[in-house]
């Protein structure tokens, strides 16, 4: 039996870093400090998995038959698609993004379906932000809109924002008042000093109508009729906002997945920017599965993109609604699916799916997963952060280091995915 | 083993100056004369060792999330993969790759990346380990860290070494940079410093005593590169003043003052401003304890980014575009917007002028390094450019004629007539920064330097010559052949490894449980997982 | 009887969230995810029962699901991510790379 302390979970964008593990018998028995996803997270990977190493057709096969079948059917490949990525290490995106690249395929990983809107609106608008650690500090108000960290992110509010105690915040909750903008009540509501309750699809005109009020602008109250908030509650908010000391905007899917994806966005970071001219107010996206942010980040170092990529041209091409997954498989797009820690024949739509089902696909994964069933070829591998080395970034873009905790008879993403290059390479030859 | 032979040598650390000497290469260094090997005859053609750029924006957060913001910008400019290159895109914020392909391809084979927040140090690194062919380092931000401002409130000078150096030791970074000191802390309520006297609220610090502070710690430690600071109140019309308060403040210490053009503005704030390099260069010229690099301004589209939190949103209030703000917890910051510079407009004329005054003013070659502050005056390409500029004093007036002509002649460029010689142009671009940097192996051509050598065909347009290398070697391997990549190999990491008290660690945990949201432990870089190929630079001696 | 449409909401719950790790096969990550939460109101008003089997509809797919009342407003249903769910979303996500996963409409029928 041994402990591993300051281990750091990876299942959301908290990446908390502070989990003390305990190993007994080759299986992890308890996570202390995680919270119930995190702890499900470490016991779920934490213990061996009763899998073949490679399975094609349904037929148990060699590491080196599932690389070599893995990259002839890539070479092969008219319009391959590699996809998902979220819950793995930059270690292994990095290999995927260079597979990509060689491949001439398509790239796309988790944020196209979670916070790509949120990408959009940087492009267009800019970002004010910060790190975690400020929110800590300094936030006297916090706004979640269309957020539920109480269940996508547990340990957010005692970790990061509600009620943690920083060097100007001394007082903890005492210090701050907490807004949720939701449409519906959640385990999270509790939190809150203020909730407002839109009605779905209305999140565009409230934030705008905020930002004509945080500018000084007359918004009749009859422009809101109908979005399930009145005049006064958005008065009280933009007054709130612009009297803070340090706000934040906590922006979930609410935002990005609902109507209007990145106009609501845009709206969001367009508050967000101009009630800077009263006082200093920053917005993060509570990025939600394992190393999304870290994807996103080895995209755009490596291609300039974040998500959406096509290097058919021999160059990366960023186009979200061409580039990106549902859309190309709704259109019956891909020829090939490279499938890397995700699952998207159970998380994407109906014709996504149904796409997927018609396509070859090869999937790397640490479990048993609908997509891995269905695919041609499937690699078992070791867990990012359990069994094997890797960073991982946080919701706000900090890296941090996972050290193995755990040994594993399963290759690692990075290394399946960097022999399949190394194969593919020779192919080409 | 390779024999460069006939060329017209410039290596200036070693006083040759356009001889025709022949170069021998063993195992990735030079050696003394060797009669065997493989040879390439390079009689016409200029010989110098590699380039080395002391001060760009090229890795970490700060430039990642600016390649993010500005997709159109890489729309302008793509490279397709080629059997040796991977893909990419950019023009002022080019993608990893990139990056690396385009300095070696212009004959550079060292360049640093000046403005790293250590807690996201690692970032940094994974983007280096994306960075192909030059040997890197890169500069930690210190200058409002919130633990290195107490120390020094409390007069903690031997525990704000120590801190120093274990923050050195964890970021595994390579030099101490300062970034308008005092104000990006403040920039975290929305507010700044204006004065070197400025007490900053809650720290009990002023920038002149951060500045002072960490001038003699860098020092102390022996590290091989001095205190780098980004003055206060850039981009200000008047902040002459403080960059001149700053130089004194160092008093006989060694500090370099990076992109000082854009810290050498007469005028009063909110106004026109004006030249003030007269004044500033005869107090560098002066003072043999100071370095600068230039931060040369040059027309076109490119992006601003900057650790100076304060700064980035004057921009976004000048220009109206796009714009990133982000605060670290408990360090520092930094802002971005992308910004055009015009030939048509009085302040960017203004700005080009002044960068070019500051060359053609300071007496001594060694101490002034070009660089572009890449992006922020303009793309690292745009250096084949200046030095044409520097070099061919008919091109540069020709260059005048187009700008704004009130403002041009306010300052003194129209009247200087120095032309830089071949010489000169390899101090600033490879053998001064070198040295500025303490690169011992760097920046030369004599017996046990890295065989990093970058071999011109003469052409009398001096930009065309510039920019194509006719052969760039990289300790030793040929990578580049008439401006294309043949081969793309993974450089070196520089860092420094300054002793310290560890006890001051207990202090340093109490800090981050109270302040920090991740792990003491989990903070410092782990070297061997970050720095695959690493080059660990000593302090002292 | 009246229309039986609702507006949905599909986002995250704790039981998905662990279920992920736990095993997407195990009733609790079954369970999480083939629920349908709504208002008691709605579900008085539409005739069904507290853990009623329900047929949902969209233009898009169908799927069985088990009700459960909640604190809702009125006209709006919940259901964790999962494959259940996803066959009632479209692929169409108006160039933007994101399908509509929340505030679109359903139609439930009532199953024996």
């Amino acid at each position: 039996m041994y402990q591993v302390e300051n281990a750091i979970c990876a299942f959301c964008g908290c990446v908390c870093d502070d989990i003390i593990v305990t190993v007994e018998d080759d299986r992890i028995t308890q996570a202390r400090n995680a919270c119930l996803i995190g702890k499900a997270w470490f016991l779920g990977h934490g213990q061996p998995q009763d899998l073949p190493v490679v399975r094609i057709g349904g037929q148990a096969a060699s590491l080196e038959d599932g690389i070599d079948e893995a990259a002839r059917l890539l070479v092969q490949a008219r319009y391959p698609i590699i996809y998902g990525l979220s819950s793995t290490s930059c270690e292994a995106q990095r290999q995927a993004v260079a597979l990509a690249d060689m491949l001439r395929a398509n790239i796309d990983c988790c944020t196209s379906v979670c916070h790509g809107p949120s990408g959009m609106a940087l492009q267009g608008i800019g970002e004010p932000t910060c790190t975690l650690g400020e929110v800590k500090n300094r936030a006297d108000l916090i706004v979640y809109w269309g957020s539920n960290p109480a269940e996508s992110h547990p340990r957010h509010m005692t970790r990061y924002a509600v009620t943690a105690k920083g060097m100007f915040i001394p007082n903890g909750r005492k210090g701050r008042t907490i807004v949720l903008v939701d449409v519906r009540p959640t385990p999270s509501s509790r939190a809150a000093d203020i909730l407002i309750t839109p009605r779905p699809g209305k999140d565009f005109e409230l934030l705008w109508a905020l930002r004509g009020l945080v500018m000084g602008q007359k918004i009749e109250a009859s422009a809101l009729e109908g979005s399930g908030v009145s005049l006064e509650q958005l008065s009280d908010l933009a007054g709130r906002m612009k009297a803070c000391r340090f706000g934040v905007l906590f922006i979930g899917q609410g935002l990005t997945q609902t109507r209007g994806k990145h106009m609501n966005t845009a709206a969001a970071f367009l508050l967000v920017r101009d009630i800077n001219r009263f006082t200093k107010f920053a917005l993060i996206p509570m990025r939600g599965h394992g190393n999304v942010t870290g994807v996103d980040s080895v995209m755009a170092w490596q291609t300039g993109y974040p998500f959406g990529i096509n290097f058919g041209l021999g160059y990366p091409r960023f186009n979200p609604g061409e580039f990106t997954m549902v859309d190309m498989l709704s259109r019956g797009e891909a020829d090939v699916a490279l499938v890397v820690a995700s699952d998207p024949v159970a998380s994407l739509p109906g014709v996504a799916r149904k796409r997927l089902e018609e396509i070859p696909i090869i999937a790397l994964d640490t479990h048993e997963s609908e997509t891995s069933r269905m695919a041609y070829i499937s690699f078992t591998t070791a867990t990012a952060g359990i069994n094997v080395d890797g960073t991982v970034y946080r919701m706000d873009n900090i890296p941090l280091h996972m050290r193995k905790i755990l040994p594993s008879t399963f290759p690692s993403d990075q290394e399946v995915l960097s022999r399949i290059l190394t194969r593919v390479q020779e192919f080409k030859q | 083993m390779t024999r460069i032979l006939h060329g017209e040598v410039y290596d200036p650390i070693n006083g040759i100056n356009g001889e025709l000497r022949d170069i021998f290469i063993r195992d990735g260094r030079i050696v003394a004369e060797d009669p065997d090997g493989p040879t390439i005859d390079v009689s016409g053609m200029v010989v110098m060792p590699g380039g080395v750029d002391m001060h760009a924006h090229i890795a970490g957060p700060k430039v990642n999330i600016a390649r993010k913001m500005r997709p159109e910008d890489h729309r302008r400019q793509v490279y397709p993969r080629t059997p040796f290159t991977r893909s990419g895109v950019g023009s002022s914020v080019p993608s990893t790759f990139t990056t690396g392909y385009r300095y070696a391809a212009m004959g550079y084979t060292t360049a640093f990346d000046a403005a790293v927040p250590p807690l996201a140090a690692r970032h940094a690194h994974e983007e280096f380990n994306d960075t192909p062919e030059i040997d890197k380092g890169f500069f930690a931000l210190m200058g409002n860290n919130e633990f290195a401002m107490q120390r020094i409130a409390a007069g903690e000078h031997e525990r704000l070494r120590d801190f120093a150096g274990w923050l050195l030791q964890a970021t595994k970074g390579y030099a101490i940079k300062l970034v308008n000191p005092g104000g990006v802390e403040l920039w975290k309520f929305h507010n700044n410093v204006h004065t070197l006297d400025d007490e900053v609220t809650g720290f009990g610090v002023t920038p002149r005593q951060i500045i002072r502070s960490m001038a003699d710690v860098a020092l102390e430690l022996k590290l091989p590169h001095p205190v780098h600071i980004h003055c206060n109140n850039l981009g200000i019309a008047g902040n002459w003043e403080t960059t001149l308060e700053t130089m004194k403040t160092l008093e006989d210490r060694r500090g370099h003052i990076t992109h000082i053009q854009f810290h050498s503005y007469g005028g009063t704030p909110g106004g026109l401003f004006h030249s003030k390099v007269v004044e500033m260069a005869e107090y560098v010229n002066t003072h043999p304890n100071l370095s600068v690099d230039v931060g040369q301004v040059m027309f076109g589209d490119t992006t601003s980014m900057t650790g100076d939190g304060p700064l980035g949103y004057l921009l976004y209030q000048i220009t109206g575009r796009k714009w990133v703000n982000v605060d670290v917890e408990t360090e520092e910051g930094c802002g971005i917007v992308p910004i055009e510079y015009k030939d048509k407009s009085y302040i960017h004329t203004t700005q080009w002028a002044i960068g070019l005054e500051w060359f053609l003013m300071v007496q001594d070659p060694w101490r002034i390094a070009l660089t572009t502050d890449h992006p922020n005056g303009a793309s690292f390409m745009a250096y084949p450019r200046i030095i044409r500029l520097l070099m061919d004093r008919e091109f540069r007036r020709e260059c005048m004629r187009t700008v704004h002509q009130k403002a041009l002649v306010k300052t003194t460029l129209p009247d200087l007539d120095r032309e830089y010689s071949l010489y000169e142009i390899a101090i600033i671009t490879r053998a001064g920064p070198a040295k500025l940097l303490g690169l011992k192996n760097k920046g030369h051509l004599g017996v046990g330097a890295d065989a990093d050598v970058t071999i011109y065909a003469r052409d009398d347009d001096l930009e065309k010559m510039f920019s194509s290398p006719r052969y760039v070697l990289k300790d030793g391997q040929i990578l580049v052949e008439d401006g294309q990549i043949r081969q793309e190999v993974f450089g070196r990491t520089f860092y420094v490894n300054p002793t310290f008290d560890p006890g001051i660690e207990a202090d340093i945990r109490k800090h981050f449980e109270n302040y920090y949201t991740v792990c003491f432990e989990n903070y410092p870089v782990q070297l061997e997982h970050y720095l695959p190929n690493p080059a660990a630079v000593s302090c002292g001696t | 009887m009246p229309e039986r449409k609702l507006i949905m909401i599909t986002g995250r719950s704790i039981c998905q969230g662990t279920g992920i790790s736990n095993g997407k096969d195990l009733e609790e990550y079954v369970s999480a995810t083939m629920t349908l939460e709504l208002n008691p109101l709605d579900l008085e008003r539409f005739g069904l029962q507290e853990g009623a089997s329900v047929r949902v509809k969209t233009v898009f797919g169908e799927a069985t699901v088990i009700c459960r009342s909640e604190k809702l407003p009125e006209g709006l249903a919940f259901m964790a991510f999962g494959p259940t769910v996803n066959r009632l979303v479209g692929g169409e996500t108006y160039a933007s790379g994101m399908p509509d996963t929340k505030g679109f409409e359903i139609e439930l029928e009532q199953l024996d």
